[in-house]
């Protein structure tokens, strides 16, 4: 593989129970050989044991004891290929009851969400759903792949008509990328290989989708961010002076001699170096893990934010934020969480539920009492202090926030703000 | 121009410093578990790059099983003191002596499962709230579901139906009294990214990865190297076999493969064409199909 030059793209998956996700995961890891020969003999057996004909490829991707016992998926797992193009890493989501939650989850690192629909069923509302989450959280690409065209005598027709009836709700959503592909993951057909039974097809892959779909531009170049992580000062006689800002830079581009403000303090200087373990850098770029020496002594501490002087963060106490709830219990009025945003963490108290959208309908009703497991929800976010933030459409990065409840510290809350 | 994207190895090894920077940032006692393996020298090796100039700020933790190959422990003390770092031993043999758990009998007898007590008292003992491991998401079916930071509860137990989302980048290190996380900056690493790193980064190994002449028995069909703590069965021999060792794990359980690749770069493109998984000769995990589910829910790392 040329390591200087292959790209890691995220994707996450998502369909109904039995759309055949499992299968579609089994079957790109099996065709582009990344079973090992042991994994394939325990899964042999298995499939044998419970009486399937020919190797069942879900198998491959639940790993839990009682996943195996139940056949179901119970939490996200993470899954890796390698193509001679790109390292992939699978979000392997449960289709399951909690899919909001788990599918938040897998889809707020991804490059990519693959949504199954199978194809005898055409577009459902948990396809609707799928796809409204995948926007919501700004996934840039999507790929709607229709399964078990196997089933359908591999019909151009109803793929064509899946395709319309897909592109008719998904036009209000804000996804800019959106692909189709017929596929048979139980049989293999356009999944990494060409299909033989789909002539009418001229389209690429899945894979070869995969491999070529151009995700530089999925970061934000323009506004320059670094959230300080930590300082490092080290105790030795060659650095008695040095104060590196470490961080990883969540947007935009730094480079020596910018002038940059330190924020909340809003003190200025310029950034002196950029430094790595490998030498000093001309740019430091998201996603870099780098360290910034500044021209002028400032106290700066974690959970600031170095951003270039002409380009700054909104600040406020205030904010609206998206906010999916994942936790069994339910949010209480006006109580008090920790928030975590980049590296900088405080008290935050939901002060109102604007709306609470029906994730069957995409419809929005204002009546938002309580929030429950699963639940969408605009929400007003009260801070102690002035949180540093981008809309999450401008960066993913310094968009996004967490809730954690202090009484069980458990993380209860995916927030994006508006 | 510029292109503004990292490549594959670059992106990793920048999560894992972040990573890594988070731990530090997040508790108050964290230690780097250190087996001698590549894996922690990987981890260790991105420990010195997330907080240089600066020295590591972690000590790194030993579990010595006293089963150790003889070129782990002089590796390992070697390492210590180039990097000025503390080391911490948790020794299964005390453990053993103080009767805190028995050893296995039988042929087929290991340490491996005695260094769970071992760990959680040596966590206990030096209130460690946080313990950075090596272990990858590709290793095994279980640690595919493995967290970056992964909350122990006050028994060191894992439950992997209880953890805590994680989402974007923002990770959740808050534990009541007792309890503990443990940390996977390599979460996101496959094997053969490991090779391209150790290649790339020129990272120094243990002599045992390389392929050499070494005294072998075949048992649980691989190559089982000869030490002090293995007992002959009926029709088992001694002999002499060049090998090298995919994984390193106590010297009674590390299967050896019959190899020549004798530098990274030779041992990176056999690991490429390999088709089976590294811990295929691990006997630990051949035990039943869950085994390492169980052994992490008990506290194993």
């Amino acid at each position: 593989m040329q390591l200087d030059k292959s790209q890691l793209l995220r994707f996450t998956t998502a369909g109904s129970v039995d759309d055949g996700k499992s299968t579609l995961i089994g079957r790109l890891l099996f065709d582009s050989k990344s079973i090992f020969e042991d994994q394939l003999e325990a899964v042999e057996s298995t499939s044998k044991r419970k009486g399937h004909d020919g190797v069942d490829l879900a198998l491959f991707t639940d790993g839990l004891k009682d996943e195996r016992e139940q056949g179901i998926t119970i939490d996200v797992a993470y899954r890796y290929f390698t193509t001679p193009k790109r390292k992939f890493i699978i979000a392997d989501t449960p289709g399951h009851v909690q899919y909001t939650r788990n599918m938040v989850t897998g889809a707020s690192t991804a490059n990519a969400a693959i949504i199954l629909v199978d194809a005898r069923h055409g577009v459902i509302e948990q396809t609707r759903r799928h796809a409204f989450i995948a926007s919501l959280l700004q996934i840039p690409h999507i790929i709607v792949c229709v399964n078990k065209m196997d089933l359908v005598d591999f019909s151009e027709e109803v793929f064509n008509n899946i395709v319309s009836q897909f592109e008719e709700f998904s036009s209000k959503l804000l996804v800019k990328d959106i692909r189709f592909r017929p596929i048979s993951a139980l049989l293999g057909d356009n999944v990494v290989n060409r299909s033989e039974n789909m002539p009418w097809y001229e389209g690429s892959t899945l894979l070869h989708t995969l491999e070529t779909m151009h995700i530089s531009s999925d970061i934000n170049k323009v506004d320059a961010r670094l959230p300080v992580q930590t300082v490092l000062r080290p105790q030795s006689e060659a650095y008695r002076d040095y104060r590196g800002y470490a961080g990883r830079m969540a947007s935009g581009v730094f480079r020596p001699g910018d002038e940059i403000t330190v924020l909340p303090s809003g003190f200025t200087s310029k950034i002196k170096t950029i430094d790595t373990y490998d030498g000093a850098v001309e740019e430091a770029y998201a996603p870099m893990s780098v360290s910034v020496t500044l021209e002028d002594d400032i106290d700066i501490s974690r959970g600031d934010m170095i951003v270039r002087s002409n380009n700054k963060p909104e600040s406020s106490q205030d904010v609206e934020v998206m906010l999916c709830w994942l936790n069994n219990s339910p949010a209480k009025p006006r109580a008090k969480y920790t928030v975590r945003h980049t590296s900088n963490e405080q008290k935050a108290m939901i002060k109102e539920i604007v709306y609470k959208i029906d994730i069957s309908t995409l419809d929005r009703s204002p009546d938002g009492e309580g929030l429950e497991m699963n639940d969408i929800c605009k929400v007003k976010l009260r801070t102690t202090k002035p949180l540093l933030f981008d809309s999450y459409r401008e960066s993913r990065a310094t968009g996004s926030l967490i809730l954690i409840d202090e009484d069980t510290n458990e993380t209860v809350a995916a927030g994006m703000i508006v | 121009m510029t292109k503004y994207y990292l490549n594959y190895l670059d992106e990793l090894e920048s999560e894992a410093i972040y990573v890594l920077r988070e731990v530090w940032a997040q508790f108050q006692n964290p230690v780097i578990l250190f087996s001698g393996g590549k894996d922690s020298i990987v981890v260790t090796h991105l420990a010195r790059k997330a907080f240089y100039p600066a020295k590591i700020p972690f000590a790194l933790m030993h579990v010595d099983t006293g089963h150790n190959f003889p070129e782990t422990i002089a590796f390992r003390d070697k390492l210590i003191d180039e990097l000025g770092v503390r080391l911490i031993v948790g020794s299964v043999q005390e453990s053993i002596d103080k009767g805190r758990v028995a050893e296995e009998k039988g042929k087929n007898a290991t340490r491996n499962s005695l260094q769970i007590t071992t760990l959680l008292d040596a966590i206990e003992e030096n209130k460690i709230d946080c313990a950075i491991g090596g272990g990858r998401r590709d290793e095994e079916k279980a640690r595919a579901k493995e967290r970056f930071f992964s909350h122990r509860d006050d028994f060191g137990q894992w439950d992997p139906k209880n953890q805590r989302p994680e989402l974007w980048n923002l990770f959740n290190g808050k534990y009541f009294e007792g309890e503990h996380f443990r940390a996977f900056p390599i979460s996101n690493w496959t094997e053969m990214d490991v090779w391209n790193y150790i290649n790339r980064e020129n990272i120094q190994i243990p002599s045992l990865y390389f392929a050499h002449e070494r005294e072998v028995v075949w048992r649980n069909n691989s190559w089982i190297p000869n030490s002090e703590f293995l007992k002959l069965g009926e029709h088992e021999e001694v002999i002499v076999k060049k090998i090298r060792f995919r994984t390193l794990g106590d010297i009674t359980i590390t299967g050896g493969i019959e190899s020549e690749a004798d530098t990274v770069e030779k041992i990176a493109e056999e690991v490429s064409a390999m088709r089976q998984t590294e811990r295929g000769n691990r006997s630990d995990d051949k035990r039943s199909e869950t085994s390492m589910e169980d052994r992490k829910r008990q506290g194993y790392f």
